[in-house]
This record gives structure tokens, C-alpha cells and sequence, in this order.
């Protein structure tokens, strides 16, 4: 069977090679960065505006984003037809490409944000490896943390005043650093769609501005979820625990701190997301009035077969409902709750609509195609672009962050 | 001991001696040089003739065997479409397996295995519209191949190697006229590459030789005596798409506004 055969349904007059090529995967790279981009966003509102509201998620963001940074590449390796050559993006970049640029900004970023994390962290390193060396009687794993901690510091043990607030210095540089580069890692995924020719729903010059601006929106949104959900889990696991270690939060405490940073957080939220809906908004009407040759086709996508998606889940669901939501005075953290996940519905059904929507139609603008999930994998194929794909992809990032959790615990109090 | 200031200054020695081999090759260009000697190859192009195209498809199953395409993969280099425009203004369009079988059904091809009868008293016109890739003089294939797998030769022909090819379909999606697609086999782009094997050994294209009707013909557009060449500097020839800024190289007799 030809890729992209086991999922596409055609109708009326298409090419004979038409099929849906990008499909879930594709949707979930722009995701997946949009989120790397978002989360970092919001950690440099506290580094580098010095938004004082935010600390306590800034930290949390910053490693989370570092967590999500690996798996921005990895639906694009899901998807290659060749993953084992995926990394002669790196070796023979070709340079007229789009993607071709993604090696750079991507080792770019990723080294602003290890760097950064690690000048956050120094502090940290250093306490837990010298608290684990004077351990009178140390097991094998205990040497074995001292070794990574002793590594992590990477022969930095100065933790005096003056030392701790050069690090301070350098997060903010390289905070400010950052932004630019995490808005270019994600304004580029923009540009790889916004500057196909060949795709009449996605050549625009704002596709780069509406997917930083969408990115930051669901970054924060993740991020405000993943702060509420774990703070949830350390409530109860500070019921648990108080009883044995009275110096840990009480549950009163946990409860107004993560209440006043949802509240500041959604602020920021609400505010990305009137310049991301106007940026779409514009986009939708500029079409309609200039009307150029492929309006035909894309309004009979927009506005007839995509309606529900688009208007219904994407703009209602997505957009309007956690609106309301998050304006009602009082935010509770319930609400708060629903409107992120609402909020995360719309953006990713954004991405869907321009990917998938980009694709519903053949360029003869003759005829349409349509998308059909595969749900249960029948080969490796419907595996890897089906809804499991999709799943591993969603999933992988709450490991990760499990794991740097662990060395570098986000809820510590510095 | 090595100081600072000394292993800066050193390093831009170093770094300033290298850049003056480097500079050399900007210097002494191959292609430049190439291009100064004035030894001008051929530029391939194609002409069909829609008027003389009636939809027989072996063409597409010459096509299909010569280049290693399965026979029942529903992809092919090259396919040729069927308009029927009706008396109401309307266009019908089809292509069923790219026309591998010809059109064997008189109904029209919708899609989900349906056909579209239509009487002929309500056809204005019909012709047939064979296609292939246009080897683009300003190929977006190869604009937006991330790993530079495909490419263009000095001859015009874009080429995709299959030993370099990622299969990240970006240059599926960039080119407007639908003509790449996965190789099912290899995993890889593919597309027509109007028979570079044969036509660098003076031979035709397969679909050329497949033709009986001289419907389709291949030239090099940079001798004025090749007969295409001809044709296509003296008649009124269109192209597809030109809205794209592709400079497309094939090059159609006979186009009707209706083609997609």
C-alpha cells in the first residue's frame, strides 16, 4: 500500500498521488514546540521582567520546557519515511529549506535552556553532593548520587554570595537570550508552513506570528495545568506526610500560594490569547475579501466540511468558553482547570486545522481529501501516524519531567 | 604556559590562515569555470499535444514498468486526466488509477468508487490532459528539500537521490502540480524524471515510445534545430500553474482554461 493510502478518503477530482502526508504526527511537532516555546516564555516573564508573581511557576516552567525540549523532534523522527537518516538534517543541511534550519535553532535552544537550568540549579548540585560526601556511612546509591551531583556541578563549588548572584546575573542573560531564540524555534515551525507555495490554506505571512503567539498561549496553559495537577498530588502527599515532618507547607498554605499563582498565570494567558485569536481572525477575513482563485475551495473547507472543527471545537470550545471562564471574577482552581484544558484543546486543534485542513483539499481545487485517524495500529505505519503515536508523543514529556524532577526538584524553596 | 592573550591571537592566525585556502574555492568555482568555457549542454523539455491525446493510458503502464513503479500501487509518474465540461458550464474530472487502464468506464470517477454518468447530450466539450513532472526551471521541490536529496541537473532534469532521501514529504507538499509521491517500494520521494537513463543516451522517454499518437514528445530547448524546439518557439504553447513561479518545462498545445 503507497503512505498516506491507509488514511485518506478521496472525493471528486484529486491528483493520483494526492494523499494526506502529514498527518497526526506533523500536527503534534508544532504542539510539542509550541509548548517548548510557550513554557520558556513564561519562565523569562519572571527572569528577566523580574514579574515577581510568577517565581514559583518560572522554575517549574523552566524545567518542563527543558522536559518537552526532546520531544519537539520526536514526532518528526516518527514521521520520516527514513528516521535512521533524520540526522542528515544535521550533517547536510540545505540551507533554502525551512526544516533545514531546524538543527541550529533546536541545539541553539536547547543549550540557552541547559545552561540557564543550570545556573539555577548550581546551588542545589553543590548542597546535595557535599551533604551527601559527609554521610558517615554512604550505600552504593548514595555514592552513586554524590557522582552525578559532583558531575552536575561541573567543578563549580563556590556557593558564596557574591558567586550566587553571578549565576542570578547569567540566568537573566541568558533568560533574555532565550526569548528571541524560543520565539525563532517556534515563528520558524510557522514559516515551514506559511511559506509552501504550493498549499493555498497555508501560505501566509502571519502563519509564523499566529503560531508564536498560539505557542505561548498553550504553553502557559500546560504549564498551569501541570503546576495545579502537581500541587494537587503534593497536597495529599503533604496530608500524609505532616504528621511525621510538621516543617513541610500545610495544606492551607499550598492551597492560597497555588490559587495566587493561577490567577497571576491566567492573566498572561488571557492576554496571548486576544493576540492570537485577532492574528486568526485576520487572517480568516483578509481571505474572504480578497478572495484570490483557491477562496473558492478553502471556503467550502472553512465553512462547510471543517466547520465543526473549526468554529465549533477551535474557536467556541478552544477560545471562547475558557475566555468567559477565566474573565468571571473569582477564578477558582477548578475553573482554572477546565479552562486550561480547553485552552489546549483550541490550540491543538488549531494546529490540527491547519495541518490536516491544509491538506482537505487537492490543489487541482478540484476535490477533497479526508483524514481518518487510525486508531488501532494495524502495521507500523498506522503505529507510528496514528492515534498511539500521537498518545507516545503526548505522554513522553511527563517522564521526562519526572526524571529531571528528581535531580532537579522544582517545588524546593530556594 | 599558554597565556590568554597569546592563544586568542594564535587562534586568529590559525583561523585567518585557513580561510585563505578556503577562499580558493570561491575563486576557482567549477561551475563558474564551466560556465565560462561556454560549453552549454541540453535543456530537456516536453510538448505534449492534447489535441492528438485520447486517453488510451499506455503512456502511464510504459511509464510504470520502465521506471520500477508498481503496476497496482495507485501512484505514477506520470497520468492523464479526462475533462468533461457540460452544457451547464460545469467541469468533470477524472483520472481513474491515473489512467494505468485508459478510461474503461464511460461515468466519471467521483471518488469512494462511484461514478458520474453523463449523458452525451449534455457535453459541450471533452479532451484528454496527459501530466508529468515539469522540471520547474525554478523547482520549489528542491527549494525546500531540508538534506539537499534532490536536486537539479545542469540539464534541467530534477533528479531525487534515493541513498540521500529523508522521506519527510516536505517536497511532496511544495510542489503544486501533485506529481511526487512515496516510492512504496524504497520509502522515498519519487517522481517523474522524464527517463533521465534514456534520454542521456539520445533514447525517448518511455511514455514518449508508448505513445501512438504522437501526443507527447521530449526536446532540448537549447538546439533550434530539435523540432520541439520549434514548435514551442513558433506556437502558441501554455504552461501549468504559471501563477506559482515555478517556470515550468513542459510545455502543452492545445490547453483549454478548464485544466487544473
Amino acid at each position: 500500500m503507497v503512505h498516506g493510502e491507509a488514511w485518506t478518503i478521496k472525493e471528486f477530482f484529486t491528483y493520483p498521488n494526492e494523499y494526506i502526508y502529514w498527518t497526526i504526527q506533523i500536527v503534534m511537532y508544532p504542539f510539542m514546540t509550541g509548548l517548548v516555546a510557550g513554557a520558556f516564555v513564561l519562565s523569562s516573564l519572571y527572569h528577566v521582567f523580574g514579574v515577581k508573581q510568577l517565581k514559583d511557576i518560572a522554575r517549574f516552567s523552566l524545567v518542563f520546557s527543558f522536559a518537552l525540549l526532546p520531544v519537539a523532534m520526536l514526532p518528526l523522527l516518527m514521521h520520516l519515511q527514513q528516521p535512521l537518516r533524520g540526522i542528515e538534517v544535521m550533517m547536510t543541511p540545505h540551507f533554502t529549506s525551512a526544516i533545514a534550519a531546524f538543527g541550529i535553532v533546536f541545539s541553539t535552544y536547547g543549550m540557552i535552556v541547559a545552561s540557564e537550568l543550570w545556573f539555577v540549579y548550581r546551588k542545589h548540585f553543590v548542597e546535595t553532593a557535599l551533604s551527601l560526601k559527609a554521610l558517615p556511612q554512604p550505600d552504593a546509591a548514595d555514592k552513586l548520587r554524590c557522582l552525578l551531583f559532583s558531575v552536575l556541578t561541573l567543578g563549580a563549588w563556590d556557593v558564596s554570595h557574591e558567586a550566587l548572584e553571578a549565576d542570578e546575573r547569567a540566568v537573566k542573560k541568558l533568560a533574555a537570550a532565550g526569548i528571541p531564540v524560543a520565539c525563532f524555534l517556534h515563528g520558524y515551525a510557522g514559516f515551514i508552513f506559511g511559506s509552501v507555495k504550493a498549499n493555498a490554506l497555508w501560505m501566509t505571512p502571519l502563519m509564523p506570528v499566529i503560531f508564536i503567539c498560539s505557542a505561548v498561549v498553550s504553553g502557559i496553559a500546560l504549564c498551569i495545568l501541570t503546576y495545579i495537577l502537581t500541587m494537587e498530588i503534593r497536597k495529599q502527599l503533604s496530608l500524609r506526610r505532616r504528621l511525621a515532618h510538621p516543617e513541610i507547607p500545610s495544606m492551607e498554605e499550598l492551597k492560597s500560594a497555588e490559587a495566587h499563582v493561577v490567577a497571576m498565570t491566567s492573566r498572561y494567558l488571557l492576554m496571548f490569547m486576544v493576540a492570537a485569536i485577532t492574528l486568526e481572525l485576520l487572517d480568516l477575513i483578509f481571505r474572504g475579501y480578497t478572495a484570490v482563485k483557491s477562496w473558492d475551495i478553502l471556503r467550502s473547507v472553512i465553512y462547510e466540511r471543517d466547520f465543526v472543527n473549526i468554529f465549533v471545537i477551535q474557536y467556541g470550545l478552544g477560545n471562547l468558553v475558557p475566555f468567559f471562564l477565566f474573565l468571571i471574577p473569582g477564578l477558582t482552581i477548578r475553573r482554572a482547570t477546565v479552562g486550561t484544558v480547553l485552552v489546549l484543546l483550541g490550540v491543538f486543534m488549531m494546529r490540527w486545522n491547519v495541518v490536516i485542513g491544509g491538506q482537505a483539499f487537492s490543489s487541482s481545487f478540484s476535490g477533497f481529501m479526508h483524514y481518518v485517524l487510525p486508531i488501532w495500529p494495524t502495521s507500523m505505519e498506522t503505529l507510528k501516524e496514528g492515534l498511539f503515536g500521537a498518545l507516545i508523543v503526548a505522554i513522553v514529556p511527563f517522564c521526562i519531567f519526572y526524571v529531571l524532577n528528581k535531580v532537579m526538584p522544582v517545588f524546593k524553596k530556594a | 604556559m599558554i597565556t590568554r592573550r597569546s592563544f586568542c591571537k594564535k587562534s586568529l592566525l590559525i583561523a585567518g590562515g585557513l580561510a585563505v585556502p578556503l577562499a580558493a574555492l570561491e575563486l576557482f568555482d567549477p561551475r563558474k569555470l564551466l560556465a565560462e568555457k561556454d560549453q552549454k549542454g541540453p535543456r530537456w523539455v516536453f510538448l505534449v499535444d492534447t489535441r492528438k491525446c485520447v486517453g488510451c493510458g499506455f503512456c502511464v503502464k510504459g511509464c510504470k514498468v520502465e521506471n520500477e513503479v508498481p503496476y497496482d500501487a495507485n501512484v505514477t509518474r506520470t497520468w492523464v486526466e479526462r475533462y468533461v465540461v457540460t452544457k451547464d458550464g460545469k467541469t468533470h474530472i477524472d483520472s481513474p488509477k491515473g489512467a494505468r487502464d485508459g478510461f474503461p468506464e464511460k461515468g466519471i470517477d467521483i471518488g469512494h468508487g462511484k461514478l458520474e454518468e453523463i449523458r452525451d447530450e449534455e457535453i459541450e466539450k471533452a479532451f484528454f490532459v496527459p501530466k508529468l513532472c515539469n522540471q520547474c526551471d525554478n523547482p520549489p521541490c528542491v527549494q525546500v528539500c531540508p538534506v539537499g536529496a534532490t536536486y537539479q541537473t545542469a540539464d534541467g532534469v530534477v533528479l531525487v537521490d534515493r541513498k540521500w532521501c529523508i522521506g519527510c514529504g516536505y517536497c511532496i507538499m511544495g510542489c503544486p502540480y501533485g506529481v511526487r509521491f512515496f516510492h512504496p517500494v524504497y520509502h522515498v520521494a519519487e517522481k517523474c524524471n522524464f527517463c533521465y537513463h534514456r534520454i542521456t543516451k539520445g533514447m525517448q522517454t518511455a511514455c514518449v515510445d508508448s505513445c501512438a499518437f504522437g501526443a507527447r514528445r521530449v526536446g532540448n530547448l537549447r538546439d533550434p534545430e530539435d523540432p520541439v524546439t520549434k514548435v514551442i518557439m513558433t506556437e502558441r504553447v501554455n504552461v501549468l500553474k504559471e501563477e506559482y513561479g515555478t517556470k515550468p518545462q513542459v510545455f502543452y498545445l492545445g490547453l483549454s482554461k478548464e485544466v487544473k
